[in-house]
Order: structure tokens, then sequence, then C-alpha cells
């Protein structure tokens, strides 16, 4: 269907929980490395009990010499009530307080007063809006946070229940729809960090991914007051045709575009739809042929989704490209 | 090895006139109206296994349609009524159906010797109902309107709002109607372990078996009602316009996800305790040893239950529940590890002390036991928050409770299958064919489930009909459909053995594995009276105490305790197993399937929102129960 569009040039190729790039991360990481090591004692211990009685097998016959009789009974209670009592109330209180006592803590949401930068991060199906509170910014998809800074997400949902999970960062949180719920993301190095929603949401649960792109303090700060501003007046004659398509057309009903009269709620807002990498939730590369192909059967490339097909002549098509291209 | 002595001329008299007495009636009818245990029991054996057979169909479309990045072999939307029905098959429409209504339902009247259920026609409507059930669940398939919500079903994506079909519709109501099928079985299997079981049975003699059917029971009985009280509020809210769960009306998301896992956790051990209780018994069969630590084993199969219903939300650890609560449900689900590891050492202990032979069922034990360990393991780490926090909604997540399902469940059920398969047919299987489809599966089911971990960790969430190229899952994908296909050889290459021994197996004789319990005690396949004499019991392991059964055949030949004056079973004190009385039992009966029949009508007209018309066949079920109660057993 899509096949080979999806490769994200330079941006999030990887979600590997193992692969932190944040101290929460690296924490739950390393607990999960150290409790799998003793998975591997566990089973081996089990194995080898298996292994002794393959190795104590009675080839032939059926004898009656135990008839009735429990050899070795003090034996296996004592590894019974050892095996099964002790040494899970060890183990797993380790874990318990380890996990739920330490880890939980550094990996916590944060306060809202202990944070300089909170971000709105609102699940739609099936597609991320993420608002900048105190700014005019709204983007999608793609959340840029800035380096090295505690940054409190708090999760939203318009309509069933999403889950935010960016894995190299932090552990997930739940967009329910009435709540909201917080977690904290530390980017400890720049760099673009994929994510996916990660609760099943409708028919296109699978093309929910979105990008957390961690950039120095200075680069975020501009561009942020980019996505702040609102859209130029298009320049070319193309782009201004494309502007009155899109304020007259069906667009401007679902998607907003700050500074015009384009308000709509149900998509993407794409007032710098132009300054994002990817189209549909990381579905396809935002180039202008990704960008005409979706105007005209978004629901080829994500079937389901919520944006009809527009079947457009090749000008008017031209056209509305043109005008969101210059959307930076 | 019990020693075929040929019956003495009274006792063959005795045998005969019992035959006459317990015989159905012959042909599709007799089918139609048994209210024999070990009828019902096959009904819902076979039954159950076509099922597993749809299951395991949806499964293969849906590892096929990710065999690679970006396919589409089918639609978004069918994946996930494909995946939906994946899971509500396998767990109502197979794993609970055969491990209580065919295992259960066939053993538990062998094993504590009676002669039937303590309610028999109780026992066929809860098959019939089964039936309709399932049949009512596919018909949404076919009629293009299956569920398509995932098996977990939250809302608001069930809500009409979101989903404005019939399929959720069919969600509700199918669960509804599937549970009275369970909670009609878990009812009577309590009541059956508690009244019928042979006089000298005391709770400390009774088989593991047995009890972790008990534990299964009492699970289903207290867990299903949260299941239908959720489904019937949503059925409420999707057509009657309630808010249950309607947060901008007062009502609360998360409600339905409390009730659903206050159901939904204990429903994992309903699932795995039984296959528990085929391991406890076809370990002292194949180690000839009883089983270590008895009591302690006996004590944590109804602990394992008892503490999983206090374990609920941590299904929820990542919906933004207060800290403090998420720490204490971290605390009980770590409570649930110790009765499973006491389990675990246990039967380990049990093959060392005893002298395995490592056939074909013990070998599956053996493979149920890894995988079980595999799973728990996993499921250890789920107790550290963040960590569950993380791997939740993944396939680390898929991996874990597929190794429990299918390695803790599915395999002894695949074990029991070797091992009372002589008992049912009366022949023997093969044996190397056996051993080879148990290493093709034990390698099938690994390569399928373990990179599914990797795969999770690697931050492929679970319920996508497809993904990505480039971000390191397509090798891992590949991998585990091929395990898939594998997974699919082993279990033709089972049946195919068992269809094969069916026709040309050795005759098997009673008791071929010197097996400890009752059901060894007779012949293969049993009479449909089931024992000729209450069977004498002074331990958990009946068929090893050779004076009881001498004890036994004296008392036939002599014509004492054989209750031969019409359908009749003794009843027990409840703890001690004291004689109580005599128990006429009922006959065949037609009314069981009329009023599944009538009920089935009541969903039918529910479904199609005609809500006039279900009442009315509401009023054909009580005529139907009417008629129920018009004939009573009569003494002959």
């Amino acid at each position: 269907m899509c096949v080979g569009v999806l490769l994200l040039a330079g941006c999030g190729r990887t979600q590997n929980a193992l692969a932190p790039k944040s101290h929460q991360a690296r924490d739950i990481a390393s607990l999960f490395w150290w409790m799998m090591g003793g998975a591997w004692i566990g089973l081996g211990i089990v194995v080898a009990l298996l292994l002794l009685s393959w190795l104590r097998r009675k080839r032939r016959g059926w004898g009656s010499d135990n008839e009735g009789d429990k050899p070795g009974e003090r034996l296996g209670w004592f590894v019974v009530v050892g095996g099964g009592i002790v040494l899970p109330i060890i183990v797993v209180s380790t874990v318990f307080i380890v996990g739920d006592l330490f880890v939980i803590r550094t990996t916590q949401a944060p306060a809202s007063s202990s944070t300089s930068l909170a971000i709105r991060v609102i699940g739609h199906q099936w597609w991320w809006e993420a608002r900048y509170p105190g700014t005019a910014a709204v983007t999608a998809n793609e959340i840029h946070i800035p380096v090295h800074q505690r940054v409190r997400v708090e999760v939203q949902s318009a309509d069933v229940i999403h889950s935010f999970w960016a894995p190299e960062l932090n552990r997930k949180m739940d967009a329910i729809p009435g709540r909201t719920n917080v977690v904290e993301l530390t980017a400890d190095v720049a760099g673009h960090y994929r994510g996916d929603c990660a609760e099943f949401c409708g028919v296109q649960h699978a093309h929910m991914g979105l990008v957390v792109v961690a950039q120095p303090e200075a680069a975020f700060r501009r561009w942020l007051a980019r996505q702040a501003r609102p859209a130029a007046a298009p320049s070319s004659a193309d782009a201004q045709r494309g502007e009155r398509l899109f304020m007259n057309g069906l667009c401007s009903s679902c998607h907003a575009i700050r500074g015009t009269d384009a308000q709509g709620y149900v998509g993407p807002d794409l007032t710098h739809v132009a300054s994002r990498n990817t189209l549909g939730a990381l579905t396809v590369l935002n180039t202008p042929e990704t960008l005409a192909a979706w105007i005209r059967d978004a629901q080829h490339l994500k079937p389901g989704n919520q944006m009809p097909a527009f079947p457009l002549g090749p000008t008017r098509i031209r056209e509305l490209t043109a005008y969101l291209e210059e959307l930076k | 090895m019990a020693i075929a002595t040929p019956p003495s001329p009274a006792a063959a008299e005795t045998m005969e006139r019992l035959e006459r007495m317990w015989q159905s009636r012959p042909g599709v009818l007799g089918w139609l109206t048994t209210t024999d245990h070990k009828r019902i029991g096959l009904l819902y054996f076979w039954t159950t296994l076509v099922l597993f057979g749809a299951g395991g169909i949806e499964a293969l479309l849906i590892r096929t349609q990710l065999i690679a990045p970006n396919q589409d072999l089918v639609s978004p939307s069918t994946y996930d009524e494909l995946f939906t029905l994946h899971g509500m098959t396998m767990i109502f429409f197979f794993i609970i159906p055969m491990t209580t209504g065919a295992f259960g339902n066939y053993l538990l009247p062998l094993m504590i010797g009676a002669r039937d259920m303590a309610f028999p026609r109780m026992n066929a409507l809860s098959y019939w109902i089964f039936l309709a059930s399932a049949i009512f669940l596919y018909t949404s398939l076919f009629m293009g309107m299956a569920p398509n919500a995932g098996w977990f079903d939250y809302v608001p994506l069930a809500n009409r709002q979101f989903n404005p079909g019939s399929n959720i519709d069919f969600y509700c109501l199918g669960i509804i109607f599937n549970s009275i099928a369970s909670m009609l079985t878990a009812g009577q299997f309590i009541v059956t372990m508690f009244k019928s079981r042979a006089p000298g049975m005391s709770f400390n003699r009774m088989p593991l078996f047995c009890w972790a059917q008990l534990a299964a029971a009492f699970g289903l009985l207290f867990a299903l009602p949260a299941l239908s009280a959720d489904t019937i509020f949503l059925f409420l809210d999707r057509n009657v316009g309630t808010h249950f769960f309607d947060p901008s009306r007062g009502g609360e998301t998360l409600l339905w996800q409390h009730l659903f896992w206050i159901f939904g956790h204990p429903e994992v051990y309903i699932l795995i305790v039984p296959a528990f209780g085929i391991a406890t018994s076809i370990i002292p069969a194949f180690t000839q040893r009883r089983l270590v630590a008895f009591p302690l084993v006996a004590i944590a199969e109804i602990l394992v239950v008892f503490i999983g219903f206090g374990v609920w939300a941590h299904h929820m650890f990542a919906t933004g529940l207060p800290t403090i609560t998420l720490v204490f449900f971290a605390a009980a689900t770590a409570l649930v590890v110790i009765p499973s590891t006491i389990q675990v050492f246990a039967w380990c202990m049990s093959f060392v002390l005893g002298l395995a032979r490592f056939k074909t069922p013990l070998l599956f034990i053996a493979g149920f036991i890894f995988m079980f360990v595999t799973g728990g393991l996993t499921g250890i780490m789920f107790i550290a928050i963040p960590f569950d926090q993380q791997v939740t909604d993944t396939y680390f997540v898929v991996a874990h409770f597929h190794y429990i399902i299918f390695g803790a469940a599915v395999f002894p059920i695949f074990g029991g299958m070797y091992y009372w398969f002589p008992k049912v047919t009366g022949k023997l299987y093969f044996e190397l064919p056996g051993q080879i489809s148990f290493w093709v599966l034990f390698a099938g089911t690994n390569l399928l489930f373990f990179p599914m971990h990797i795969v999770g960790l690697l931050g492929m969430p679970r319920r996508v009909y497809t993904y990505p190229d480039g971000i390191g899952w397509t090798a891992y994908n590949l991998a585990e459909t091929i395990g898939g296909y594998l997974t699919l050889v082993g279990i033709l290459l089972l049946l195919g053995n068992l269809v094969v021994s069916f026709f040309r197996g050795e005759p098997a004789g009673p008791d071929p594995w010197h097996g400890p319990t009752l059901e060894w005690t007779i012949s293969s396949p049993p009479p449909e009276y089931n024992f000729a004499v209450v069977p004498k019991v002074t331990s958990p392991y009946p068929n090893w105490d050779a004076a009881d059964r001498e004890a036994d055949r004296r008392h036939l030949d002599a014509g004492l305790l054989v209750l031969q004056r019409g359908h009749e079973q003794p009843a027990v004190t409840p703890v001690d197993a004291r004689f109580a009385e005599i128990v006429e039992m009922p006959h065949e009966s037609p009314w069981p399937i009329v009023l599944a029949f009538t009920l089935s009508l009541v969903f039918v007209m529910l479904v199609i929102h005609k809500y006039g018309a279900a009442g009315i066949m509401g009023v054909l079920c009580l005529l139907a129960l009417l008629g129920w109660h018009s004939k009573e057993p009569q003494e002959s």
C-alpha cells in the first residue's frame, strides 16, 4: 500500500526501551536488566530440576517399589517451602522495594510548579495535537522539547483512550477522556525520539506515531516562536488561489490555520504544516508529492482515517499544495 | 497394574442390570437429550476443539499479516475483528469450556467416584447454552459485524459514538450469554464436589485435579458477575441512553476497566488453575510417586484464585491512578507469586523424587512447567510499576500472557488429551509420534512467543495491523510467524496421532499408566453408570490402595453398595464425606436443549433491538422451565 514511503529520513528510527536517552528511561532499563538476570537464574533452577529428574528417569517397566510410598518427602517439603515461599518473598520484596519505592519516584510525574515548561498533548483518532500553554503554538505529532530540561507533559484525549509513549525517554501515560494525566520528559541528548500510541484506539491505531524532537534551548525557543506566529499571507499566485480554495472549500471546516478564517478542530492545525517532517502521524514523509496524494486520497494512505478523499483536478491540487507548502 | 480378572457371575449380572438402567437413548436423540456427564463432556470437547480451530485460524491470519512490514492481507477493520475474536474465542470459547466443560465434566465424577454430576440436567443446559452462544458470536462474523474493539473492549471506543454498528452489541450479548453457561457449570461443579464424592473421600483425600476445578468454579462464580454488570451497563449505554461510562454526564470511563479487570484477572487464574489440576494428575502417574507437599499444593491452588481477586488494577498502571493505589496493587500482585512458586517447586520435586518416565503426557507437563515459569518470571517484572508502565500494551505483554495461556493452560490440555485418551477411547495412542508432536509444539511456541519479548522492548505496541519498516521489528516478526506455522504443524500432528490411534490403536485396558485416581479403576471407556459399586476411598490416590480395590470387588460380588434400584447415587457430608443419603438422579430430558433454544431467541431479539419480542421469548423460556419441572425423578 504505502511501502517505501515510511522510512523517515533522519528522524526517530527506533523506539527502543533499552536504548534510554533520559535518566528515567535509563533507570527503567537497568531495572529490567537486573530483573532479567534474576529471571534467567530462576528459570535455570527449574530447568536444572527437570534435567535432574530426566537423568534419574525410569527407562523401562513400572516398578511397584514405590507404591504407596513417598520417598524423600521431607526433602521435598524443605525445597517447596524454601524455594516456593522463602525465595519468592525475598525476590518479590526486592523487586517491590527497588521498583515501587525508588525507581517509581525518579520516573514520576512532576509537580506542576516544579517545571518551567508544560506541553499539552491531546490524542485524537489518529494523531497527536501538541499545544504549548502560554504561547499560541499548536502543532501535531512532532513534539519539540528543549534538551536537558524537565518538561511536564499533560496528556488528554479528544475522543477515545490513547496512550502517549516515547520509550527512549520515559514510561507511557494513557490519554483518557475527561482526565489529565501527567508524565515528565527529560532528554539527555538532542535527537529525534520516536513513539507510538500504545492503547488500541480504532482502525488506524497502527498509524498514530509521534516524534519527540529534543533540541538545544536556543533552537527550541526559535522553533516555538515561529510556531506561535500566525500563518503568513501566501505569496505566489498559485498559493493565493490555493488559499481561496482552502477557505471556501471543505478544508477549513476541519482544519485551522491561525491568522485566517479556517478554525476547524477535527484535523491537525495546519498553520505551519510545511515545517513538519511527516503527514498522517508518521504515516508518510511530508513532501509536495505525498501532500498532493494525501489530499487526493488520504483513505488510500491511511484507510479509515477521518479525512475524506478530495478527487480534485491536477490544477487545483497544485494550487492547494502550493499554498500549504508555503505554511512553513 | 490392576489385574483384569473376569468378574464373577454375580458381578456380571449386577453390571448388566446397571447397564440396562443407565443406558442412553440410541442415536442422535440420545445425544440431544443426554444428561450423562461423559457425553456432555465429549460434546464440550468437540465443540471447543472446533472453536480452537477458529481461534487458531484467526491467530494465523494475524501472524501472516504481520510476517513483514506494511502488508495488506486483511484490511485494518478486519484485522481488528480478527484479534478481538481471537481473544474472545480462546478465552471464553476454548480454554474455559475445554478445561471445565470438557475435562471437568468428563473426569470430575470419575475421580470422586460418582455416577453423574449433582445436577445432570443443569449440566446439559450449560452445554446447549454454550453452543448457542458460540453460534451467536460467530454469526456476527459472517454478517460482517464481529466485535472489533478488542476482547477488553474499552469504552469510549466501544460506545455507539465511535462504534455505531452492531459489533459491540454482539460482544455484550455474546459474553452475557456465554457467562450463563459458565455460571451453570461452576455452580453445579461446586455442589458436585461438596455432595457427590464417594463416602470416605474427605476433602484431604480429594484429588488435586478436583481441588483445581473447585478453585476455578469458585473463581467463575465470583468473577463473572462483574463482567456481566459491565457488559449490561455498556449495552444500556449504547442502546438505551444511560451514561455509566460517559464522563460528560457524570459517568466514569475507567469504571469499565475496573469492572472488566475485576473479572479479567481472576479469569487468568480460572484459565490456568484447571490446567494445574491436569498437571497434578499426570505427574503422579508418570513418576509413580505421590505429589510432594500435597496439602500445600491444594491450598496454593485455592489461594492463587483467591489472591487473584485483589490484583486487577495492575492492568491499569498506565491510566494515571494515584501512586498509592498502584503500590497497593503491585504488592497484592507480589503475593500471588508465592502460591504459584509453591506449586512449581512441588511439581519439580515430584519429578526429581519420583522416577519420572518421560512419556508424551509428562513431556507436555515438563514443557508446561518451563513455559509457566518463563511467563511467571516476566510476570514478576510487572510488580515493578515503572517497568510495567514502560512495556504495558506492547508485545512484551503479549509474550508474557501467551507463555501463560498457551504454555500453562494449553500445554496441559494437550498433555491431558494424551493422558486420558486411553480412558475415553479404550485405545492407546502412538508414543513416538506423540513425542514428536510435543517437540514440534515446544519449538514452535517458543519461536512464536519468545521474540515477542524483544520486539516489545523495541517498542512495538499491541493490536497494530501493520508496522513500519526500518525500526528493527521485521526479523522478529518473521520468526514469530514461522513459529506460528510450526505450532500449527505440531497441533495437526497431535490431532492426527489421536485420530489414527482411535482407529488403529492397541486396546488400552482399564489402567495403562497405573494411574493414581479412581477413573483408572473402571473399564475404558467407562460404562454409563461409571462405578458398579460405591468405591472405598482411604487416600487421595485410591487406585494405588490395592486393599480398597479388593474390597470393591468383594462388595460387587456380594451385591453390596451397588445402588441398583434406579438412578441412584450416594450423597455425603461436605467436609468429611460421611454417607448422608441416597439421591435419585434425573434421567435424559429434552428440556435443557429446549430452554437453551428459547433463551437464544431472547438474545437474537435483543441484538436486533426488538425488546418486546425478546420479552415474549422470555415468556417461552419460563414455559420451558415449567415443562422442565413437570416431571421430576421418580423412584422406579
